[in-house]
């Protein structure tokens, strides 16, 4: 519908030759998105007031030679708008800037990772666009403050003014595991996202060994990464055991920060331990 | 009368005086096949004894079958079929016998020893065991001593069990574009190389979740010639452990049938991670492990349930490495029994030959699965 109305007043602009070149057309160059504005409307008798812009078309029947009023929140979408009046036997064109409104009232706010392991620099990403109350893109400069912040560390900061209606910072994840918050501000208008970090990598593993009847129980010291967090329950620990020229092994998921299995006891065998990447110690049983 | 009415008029005869023939008078496999009368001969023979057992097996004739056996006496027709079809659900529940070999062994007048091969179809493909089986004489007929496993059942419970699960909320179509979800699993391939062999171009490799949540992978390669055209995409399919807890290790193994390395100039490879609801359990030890060289080489051992949890499907995959601890080979085997608490249960995954002398270590993991639930 609306393509169709835009072509109507294509073809007015190609077809009609510009009149009322004499009178007075006052058409403001440019207002705020939402904002009230008028149009003095030259000519007598009966005519129509068209305004065309992308995302949005007003029609309107007029006496001209009068002040056409349109109240607050007539013109909403930011861009450049067209301007026609149109009478019986002629037509006059202008052009219209809607800006975004200055105040910003809504930030879309995308922070990254959302979960991302502890002491790691620079890992974390956080991008504002700034937005009006009519959802137009702010593309004025202004500062956005980001905050990131954990009960257990200094919270920390950026303020980093937009550009083209976007600002971006990078931040450290904490060196203690947590739900961080991450916010950013402008003016009064905040968004807040979290941001999970979690334990690294074990530091190191250390399993020890007891018999029990013929099987040997094993266990690992609590298992902690390299920031003194204690590895994630459910992290795989594999234990190994080479006797004779054969090979056992068991993947034990951690639970309450230590893993535990049981394996069988042969006089000479050889136990090791390992984690992903990580490896413990060895084992030597001569019981 | 047209040429066409004619002819049509002669099938339609002829179709019924064929069904009414294969009616009275039936083929006898046939007869077998549709439940009747079984095509089970004389067992005049240690060789022939066997076949008609292995006849009755694929026709589950479970009562005939029984009643053949010379140490019927020795444990009941429920045992028998518990023996071949398992009593705990499992790949064998729902296997049939598709096919079987006999191989005679040694042989007296009054008995024999016989290979029983059988060739079970299941879910997934098919799973071969063998039983020798000792046949003894009885008059003109010779009868088989069913070498009986005693299957192993776990007394009726209740094993508390106390084990990690995580489960997933996503984020809904009601938060704004830029509102989180939640991130997908971290993972990463570790080690990745490519394989000529006569059957095409395998890639080898393993991937690692390095994330502290459970993830669901697979991986997909293509394949792109020199000048960088893609010649073909393919994905690990089952040769892959699916989930892996945190920091857990699968290898993978990748096919591409009838593609030769020479035409490759790169490959794209594509790791595949997302958040699943899994659970920590079972834990299973993979026991005893042993390389055993060529010929016929394989690594064998048993797998051990340490939960209280019943995996009735498990899938063991091992990758093997050279002395530089480079991947060479990934086999695998699916176990056609279940794996119950603190019971083994024996694996062995074929090495091809040409391979086995390469292979210098190998690892172990094993995926299991649970009928009726999730993992």
């Amino acid at each position: 519908m609306r393509l169709r109305f835009a072509m109507l007043i294509s073809g007015l602009l190609a077809g009609t030759p510009i009149a009322f070149a004499q009178a007075t057309w006052n058409i403001p160059k440019s207002i705020q998105a939402g904002a009230a504005f008028s149009i003095d409307c030259p000519g007598t008798g009966s005519g129509t007031l068209y305004i065309v812009g992308p995302g949005q078309a007003i029609k309107r029947d007029i006496q001209l030679g009068q002040t056409i009023w349109f109240p607050a929140g007539s013109l909403y979408s930011a861009g450049h708008y067209t301007v026609v009046l149109t009478s019986q036997s002629s037509s006059q064109t202008g052009a219209l800037d809607v800006a975004p409104a200055s105040k910003p009232s809504e930030l879309a706010f995308i922070a990254k990772p959302s979960r991302l392991p502890v002491a790691l620099h620079d890992a974390i990403t956080g991008t504002v666009y700034v937005f009006d109350s009519y959802q137009n893109l702010i593309t004025q400069p202004m500062p956005v403050a980001f905050e990131l912040s954990n009960p257990s560390a200094p919270a920390q900061t950026s303020t980093v003014q937009t550009k083209n209606g976007a600002a971006w910072t990078e931040m450290n994840s904490t060196p203690r595991e947590g739900k961080d918050t991450f916010v950013a501000r402008v003016g009064d208008v905040t968004s807040t996202r979290v941001v999970g970090q979690v334990p690294g990598d074990p530091c190191s593993l250390k399993v020890s060994a007891k018999p029990s009847g013929n099987e040997i129980d094993l266990v690992t010291d609590p298992v902690r990464d390299c920031s003194g967090n204690a590895v994630s329950d459910g992290t795989i620990v594999t234990f190994t055991e080479l006797y004779n020229g054969t090979k056992s092994s068991v993947d034990v998921p951690l639970k309450k920060d230590v893993a535990a299995t049981t394996m069988p006891a042969h006089r000479g065998a050889t136990i090791s331990v390992a984690s992903g990447v990580v490896l413990g110690n060895q084992i030597r049983w001569e019981q | 009368m047209s040429k066409g009415r004619v002819l049509a008029f002669t099938l339609m005869a002829a179709t019924v005086i064929l069904v009414v023939i294969g009616t009275l008078w039936p083929v006898s496999t046939a007869a077998a096949y549709a439940g009747g009368e079984n095509v089970i001969g004389s067992s005049s023979t240690p060789q022939a004894a066997v076949r008609n057992l292995g006849d009755e097996i694929r026709a589950q004739a479970w009562q005939k079958a029984y009643a053949s056996l010379g140490n019927k006496a020795k444990f009941t027709q429920s045992e028998f079929k518990g023996d071949l079809t398992s009593y705990y659900p499992d790949l064998r529940t729902t296997a049939t016998l598709n096919s079987f070999d006999v191989q005679p062994l040694h042989a007296t007048d009054t008995d024999a020893d016989v290979r029983f091969e059988m060739h079970w179809s299941t879910v997934v493909g098919t799973i071969n065991s063998t039983r020798n089986v000792h046949v003894v004489r009885n008059g003109s007929e010779w009868q088989v001593d069913w070498p009986f496993k005693k299957q192993t059942i776990v007394p009726p419970q209740v094993i508390p069990v106390n084990y990690l699960r995580w489960d997933v909320i996503n984020r809904t179509s009601g938060d704004d574009w830029g509102a989180q979800d939640v991130e997908a699993p971290h993972v990463r391939i570790i080690d990745m190389h490519p394989v000529q062999r006569a059957e095409g171009l395998f890639l080898l490799g393993e991937l690692i979740n390095e994330d502290v949540v459970p993830a669901y992978v697979s991986v997909t390669a293509t394949l792109l010639s020199k000048d960088q055209k893609p010649i073909e995409t393919e994905g690990s399919f089952d040769e892959i452990s699916h989930q892996l807890l945190p920091k857990q290790v699968t290898p993978f193994l990748i096919r591409f049938p009838d593609v030769s390395l020479s035409d490759v100039g790169s490959v794209r490879m594509n790791p595949f991670s997302t958040l699943v609801p899994a659970s920590a359990d079972p834990v299973i030890e993979v026991q005893n492990e042993k390389l055993n060289p060529a010929p016929d080489a394989s690594l064998n051992g048993e797998l051990l349930n340490q939960s209280g949890e019943i995996a009735n499907v498990a899938h063991v995959l091992a990758t093997f490495y050279d002395k530089s601890g480079q991947v060479v080979w990934v086999g695998d085997q699916y176990v056609d029994h279940a794996l119950l608490p603190q019971t083994p249960v024996a694996f062995d995954i074929h090495i091809p030959e040409d391979l086995a002398r390469k292979v210098s270590s190998q690892r172990t993991t094993v995926a299991t699965y649970r009928f009726g639930g999730d993992q």
